[in-house]
């Protein structure tokens, strides 16, 4: 079904200044398609629909008056339920947060209103970001669009089934070992992770805290640049903010591959990789050659440590970071508490799921006296290694491209209850949030109907070359077309 | 090295959980296996290696001391679960 989501921003945008289609209809045309669709997929958690109504009527009021237009202006968007947004329920898909009503807006939310976007609802995920399915979200799991059997990924996967769905224009998400990139990879639609720095973390609510980035979620490479453009920058409210120049993205988004270093990393397409998937993938470098790329195998020796290293860095982070929630100040505090402990202990256990507390339980066990230097510090030092693998092969080349997950999208209910195997499904991401550089997403086929992504991996702050190589890609191919029967 | 319940206890008494038998049971053996896996960072010498605790080349970031509105006690407890004259309200912490 075509759909006026299906257009680019900029024809999206031109169509409006042309009074062809407002604002309002947008967003009524996104509340339809969540009515006819969301009650299979299951994408949003709460929407919005009061406030966004009042904010189309301004913003065509604004059209009409000639003042000039934001740069994501009237597109009707979904956040992911763990950015805060002010007087919107945030839950993070747990029953701890069940009832939290910021009082404050995360910077990319405040960023998103400066750019004049509609927020349309909040978004499922797995609980806290912790999981790559949505089966951890403790309300209900998201179901993906291209077969409502299958999980959507995760833990953005509200995220990537809304845009999959046609539900939103665009959406954001969060990716701490590859929650943006897997599940768009899954739900067959573009999902970049932005260098760690590029876009502020204040009022994302923290998982690990040295791994997180919040970045977009779109149908296509050109809009991911420039929702880009709209989040990026240093912020003063997060102290791991980089102060960089942020370079205009959609400028280079010139098509031209030509003399273009490629690695390909053996490891990311060993053991373990769906035969479809590396079939895909080796399709991909084929365009790349034809533009005049050249690509060659490289290897990231280290890359097997990478997920024991995530799951202690991130679940030490993890129980530290969690351990504000704690039933005082917000959030669902348990009944009839004996004493202040207990109600810290009562709260946090009838609040949190399985999945949390299992990774509470490790983080604070890795970081418990007599434990710290043989879990935590050792797995901070391959995490340098890990980080230099990545340094030595940007000497040579350019970008480093190979599959966004080792298969396509599993059923649901076929990895829960071994969280070993679910880790592992996230070999070819994490590694790239541990090295903090970026990497986007795209569509490069299907396999047995269900999309296969293609991870583009760029050094630190060079998202512009991540995107340029993207869009050359999808300029010559058709896969970023295809779309769910919904 | 094997977790066993009593060391799981121990660790969830740190973490501020109460956990079912059931679940004191179902941890231990999930966390023996991702622990059992996380032995093989040991394969790797990295005795001359520094730690990374963040890629970002910064380390501390200072701004002047300067008063700014903040956002005033009515916001601050919009989201608390039992509150009096404007503050938390808990169990006794003293007898």
């Amino acid at each position: 079904m075509a759909s006026t989501f299906d257009l680019r921003l900029q024809d999206l945008h031109s169509k409006l200044n042309g009074k062809e289609v407002s604002v309002a209809e947008l967003v009524e045309a996104s509340y339809k398609r969540i009515a006819d669709t969301d009650f299979e997929i299951k994408a949003f958690l709460t929407l919005n629909e009061e406030q966004a109504r009042k904010d189309a009527a301004e913003l065509d009021n604004q059209l009409a008056s000639g003042a000039e237009c934001g740069l994501l202006f009237g597109l009707p968007a979904g956040i992911k339920d763990n950015i805060v947004t002010e007087n919107l329920l945030t839950t993070c898909a747990s029953q701890f947060l069940s009832n939290y009503n910021p009082i404050y807006n995360a910077t990319v939310s405040r960023k998103l209103k400066a750019a004049q976007s509609v927020t349309i609802g909040k978004l499922n995920m797995d609980e806290f970001a912790m999981g790559g399915s949505n089966e951890n979200s403790s309300f209900y799991p998201t179901r993906n669009p291209w077969h409502t059997d299958y999980v959507p990924g995760g833990s953005s996967g509200g995220s990537a089934a809304a845009v999959a769905a046609g539900q939103v224009y665009f959406s954001l998400g969060s990716d701490t070992g590859g929650s943006i990139r897997q599940p768009a990879s899954y739900c067959g639609v573009v999902g970049l992770k932005p260098t760690y720095g590029l876009v502020s973390r204040f009022g994302l609510v923290a998982f690990a805290s040295s791994l997180d980035q919040i970045g977009p979620i779109t149908k296509n490479v050109e809009d991911s640049a420039y929702v880009l453009q709209a989040i990026a920058g240093y912020d003063e409210l997060d102290s791991t903010s980089a102060k960089v120049e942020i370079p205009d993205y959609s400028s280079s988004l010139t098509g031209d591959v030509k003399g273009l270093r490629i690695g390909v990393p053996k490891e990311y397409l060993g053991q373990g990789i769906d035969p479809k998937v590396k079939e895909s993938v080796l399709a991909a470098l084929k365009v790349y050659e034809s533009l005049g790329a050249t690509w060659e195998e490289v290897s990231l020796p280290h890359t097997e440590y990478a997920i024991a290293t995530y799951y202690l860095l991130a679940s030490s982070e993890a129980s530290s970071n969690l351990a504000r929630f704690d039933g005082v100040r917000y959030g669902v505090r348990a009944d009839n508490p004996d004493s202040l402990i207990d109600l810290y202990r009562k709260s946090r256990s009838q609040g949190f799921g399985p999945e949390v507390k299992r990774r509470i339980m490790l983080g604070t066990y890795a970081l418990s006296s007599g434990y710290y230097d043989a879990y935590y510090l050792k797995a901070q030092k391959v995490r340098t290694l890990i980080k230099q693998d990545f340094d030595e092969v940007f000497k040579q080349f350019d970008v480093i491209i190979g599959p966004t997950a080792p298969t396509t999208a599993f059923k649901i209910g076929e990895q829960v209850g071994d969280p070993l195997t679910m880790y592992l499904n996230d070999i070819c991401t994490i590694p790239v949030n541990l090295a903090g550089v970026p990497a986007i997403s795209i569509p490069c086929g299907l396999a047995d109907n269900m999309p296969v992504g293609l991870q583009i991996i760029g050094k630190a702050f060079d998202e512009a070359t991540v995107l340029r190589v993207a869009h050359a890609f999808e300029q010559n191919t058709e896969h970023h077309k295809l779309r769910p029967q919904l | 090295m094997s977790i066993t319940i009593k060391d799981v206890e121990h660790v969830a008494a740190l973490a501020r959980l109460e956990l079912s038998e059931e679940e004191k049971e179902q941890f231990t053996d999930q966390l023996n296996a991702i622990l059992k896996y996380a032995e093989k960072l040991g394969e790797l010498d990295t005795n001359n290696v520094e730690p990374t605790s963040h890629v970002q080349p910064i380390t501390n970031v200072m701004r002047e001391d300067v008063p700014r509105p903040s956002v005033g006690v009515e916001k601050a407890m919009r989201n608390a679960p039992d509150e009096e004259d404007g503050q938390f309200r808990v169990p006794a912490v003293l007898e």
